[in-house]
């Protein structure tokens, strides 16, 4: 694809080709969710945040390379063909670090974002709880005032990476005599403090990717609020934003997964599916020149989320009808496929989005 | 690569918007369905002094030598208010075609009246496009094979899907044009390309007006619009066409426009309007399915445009040989 980049751009993209090529472990690492993995996750984030590829985005001072938008999505793009490992930091990397940086002070970005980069902190994101998912603002979890602080009581749930993360962002009600969408509050937590105890959830892939979280009195200083107290649900849209929108789900790997069904299909190439294999790769290209596109002109997160979720689902649907019956015993495009499934759930539901979309952007009345 | 439009490219879509809308189409398009087709010519006239006719006929024929991404970003206006006529022929592939394989005679003949919108162009280039389309208008009408142009001789026309359009098969009739395969096939992305984004300027057009109705028809004491049932479906509508839109930008944007991506856009932008057009009938009920009501303009153009320059079927297929062509080297 000729993207008529520039010089910068073009050493950036071949700087992060080489690198990966190099440093790139020989054989997959361990699952993220078992201990093992965990440390070989975190010890290949801090790789990449010695060769300051960790965020390349972020201001300088905090680990990044202050690099433009496009140079992110370069990173993305050779990041999974390259097949590198999951992002064990990624709801820090990709949803709290960029709410700090549009409502965090410096202190906090500072204190924050560096043992970030370094996965020496991993982050979860405790928003949905049992009576709070698609109506998030329904949110009971309390933030009470105290001397220098807040303490949190509550139940927090569905947060990705909680049972190994050592650290956690999320909303809590600080003034349930407020609106629901008023009188919340950002807060980020220690998940080892005294009074937080995690419940690691089986997913259907048999991991524990999520968990739930209880918290019982559990005190956080003041300086762990981001945003103005009661401001919180702003501030949490913000990256919600971020989650349902190309941060979270770069165009890289649905780019690649395309690709590797195209050469699947090329190996044994049988009529019926082509279509479909054909529309599969279509859309890949479509999210990838709509990243590109957005460089210039933003699209709804709302309408990002819908295609990229639905994208994901349709590829690896069709990639295991390629496969017929081996794939049924095919490590990885069935846990692709696994994978695949969540989307349309997390980061608001893809009902709630469509909600969102009809009303907000298209303006259809309530 | 810039593949959001410019400034200068959304001023002047704006331009051709509001002569487009200032401009009675309805009436023009009545007409045109009764058989009188002078009040079309008199608006093909109006877009040839902004220059539309001529947008990619290079300046040393009295065109404005604009590029393909100026020309999607018209004709998506164009597809927006359903104008009837041999747009995809006239403005896209058949000035690429002259201009590419005509040099001395045709070009020099027929470019200049075509940017002046004096002449009308249609072309016919079986299998992909085994019809001519409008040749009741047109002055001039080409017939393209593998590597060979002809004059060509319409035979007689028949009706179209769209009351605003007629179809003819063309016999040859003088070649103008040989060892031409180069310029043929860059005209027939042109005309794909152009075809593509008439249909997403439909398929805009489409969800605008279901928008618009919803808001207002009121059943059950509320506007239809409240209703997810409807929400969520002009939500997926303007999910298709929001990731149509960089496909046809990003295959306009590559020099020489590639095959591949010429045809992944056709198929995208086809089936965003498609999808737009059904749902937009669905919104609207019985009111749309009246002749009056106008709204049967977009969704007849939308089905007989995805049918034209190539259908679903042959693009696909395309997309795929040329994914093995790059598989193999």
């Amino acid at each position: 694809m000729n993207l008529d980049l520039d010089a910068a751009a073009i050493g950036f993209r071949d700087e992060v080709r080489d690198w990966l090529a190099s440093n790139l472990p020989a054989t997959p690492l361990p699952s993220v969710d078992t201990p093992a993995g965990d440390a070989a996750h975190r010890d290949w984030e801090r790789r990449l945040a010695a060769a300051g590829l960790a965020a390349v985005s972020w201001p300088v001072e905090y680990g990044g390379r202050a690099a433009p938008p496009l140079h992110a999505l370069l990173f993305d793009e050779e990041y999974h063909a390259a097949g590198a490992p999951v992002r064990i930091g990624q709801n820090g990397l990709f949803l709290l670090a960029p709410t700090l940086l549009a409502h965090g002070t410096a202190a906090q970005c500072a204190r924050v974002l560096p043992p970030m980069a370094r996965a020496d902190q991993v982050w979860a994101q405790a928003w949905s709880e049992p009576e709070a998912g698609s109506d998030l603002a329904a949110i009971r979890s309390r933030a009470i005032r105290t001397d220098g602080g807040w303490r949190l009581s509550g139940q927090k749930t569905w947060s990705s990476r909680a049972a190994v993360a050592d650290r956690a962002f999320g909303l809590f009600r600080s003034d349930p005599a407020a609106g629901r969408h008023r009188g919340l509050t950002y807060l980020m937590f220690d998940l080892r403090a005294d009074g937080v105890s995690v419940r690691p959830i089986r997913q259907l892939d048999g991991t524990a990717g999520f968990a739930e979280i209880f918290l019982d009195d559990v005190f956080v200083p003041d300086q762990d609020v981001i945003g103005a107290p009661g401001d919180g649900w702003r501030v949490a849209m913000s990256t919600a934003g971020h989650e349902r929108g190309l941060s979270l789900r770069g165009p890289g790997r649905f780019t690649a997964a395309a690709d590797r069904l195209v050469s699947l299909w090329l190996s044994d190439p049988r009529p019926a599916l082509r279509d479909r294999v054909v529309d599969a790769w279509i859309g890949a290209r479509a999210y990838r020149m709509q990243a590109y596109a957005s460089l210039d002109a933003p699209v709804p997160p709302s309408a990002t989320k819908l295609f990229w979720s639905e994208l994901d689902v349709a590829l690896h649907e069709t990639a295991l009808d390629v496969l017929g019956a081996r794939a049924e015993v095919d490590p990885a495009w069935t846990a692709g496929y696994l994978f695949a499934l969540a989307g349309p759930i997390y980061a608001g539901t893809n009902e709630i989005q469509r909600d969102i979309l009809a009303r907000r952007v298209l303006g259809l009345p309530r | 690569m810039r593949l959001a439009p410019s400034t200068d490219q959304a001023g002047y879509a704006a331009a051709v918007h509001e002569l487009l809308t200032d401009a009675d189409l309805p009436g023009v398009a009545s007409a045109w369905a009764d058989g009188d087709v002078a009040p079309w010519r008199a608006m093909w006239s109006r877009l040839a002094g902004l220059g539309v006719t001529g947008l990619i006929v290079p300046e040393r024929w009295g065109g404005l030598g604009g590029t393909v991404a100026d020309l999607v970003v018209v004709a998506e206006e164009l597809g927006h208010h359903a104008l009837p006529g041999p747009v995809a022929e006239s403005i896209g592939a058949v000035p690429a075609l002259l201009a590419a394989a005509g040099r001395d005679g045709p070009a020099d003949k027929w470019l200049p009246e075509i940017a002046a919108g004096r002449v009308v162009a249609t072309l016919a280039a079986p299998p992909w496009l085994p019809f001519a389309a409008d040749p009741d208008v047109a002055d001039l009408i080409l017939l393209a094979g593998t590597d060979t142009v002809w004059a060509g001789r319409a035979d007689s026309a028949y009706p179209s899907i769209d009351a605003g359009r007629t179809l003819a098969e063309v016999s040859p009739a003088g070649v103008l044009a040989s060892g031409a395969a180069g310029a043929v096939a860059q005209a027939m992305n042109m005309g794909a390309l152009v075809c593509a984004a008439q249909l997403l300027g439909a398929g805009r057009a489409l969800l605008e007006t279901s928008i618009g109705y919803a808001r207002q028809r009121t059943q059950f004491g509320r506007p239809i619009g409240s209703f997810q049932a409807v929400q969520h479906r002009l939500a997926d509508v303007a999910v298709g066409l929001e990731f149509a839109r960089p496909l046809l930008h990003a295959a306009a944007a590559h020099p020489g426009q590639r095959d591949r991506d010429v045809s992944a856009a056709k198929v995208a932008c086809g089936e965003a309007a498609h999808r737009a057009a059904r749902a937009a009938l669905q919104v609207h009920g019985a009111i749309g399915y009246t002749r009056e009501q106008g709204l049967g303009r977009w969704l007849t153009k939308v089905r007989a445009l995805t049918l034209s320059w190539g259908t679903a079927e042959q693009h696909r297929a395309r997309v795929m040989a040329e994914l093995a062509k790059e598989a193999r080297s």
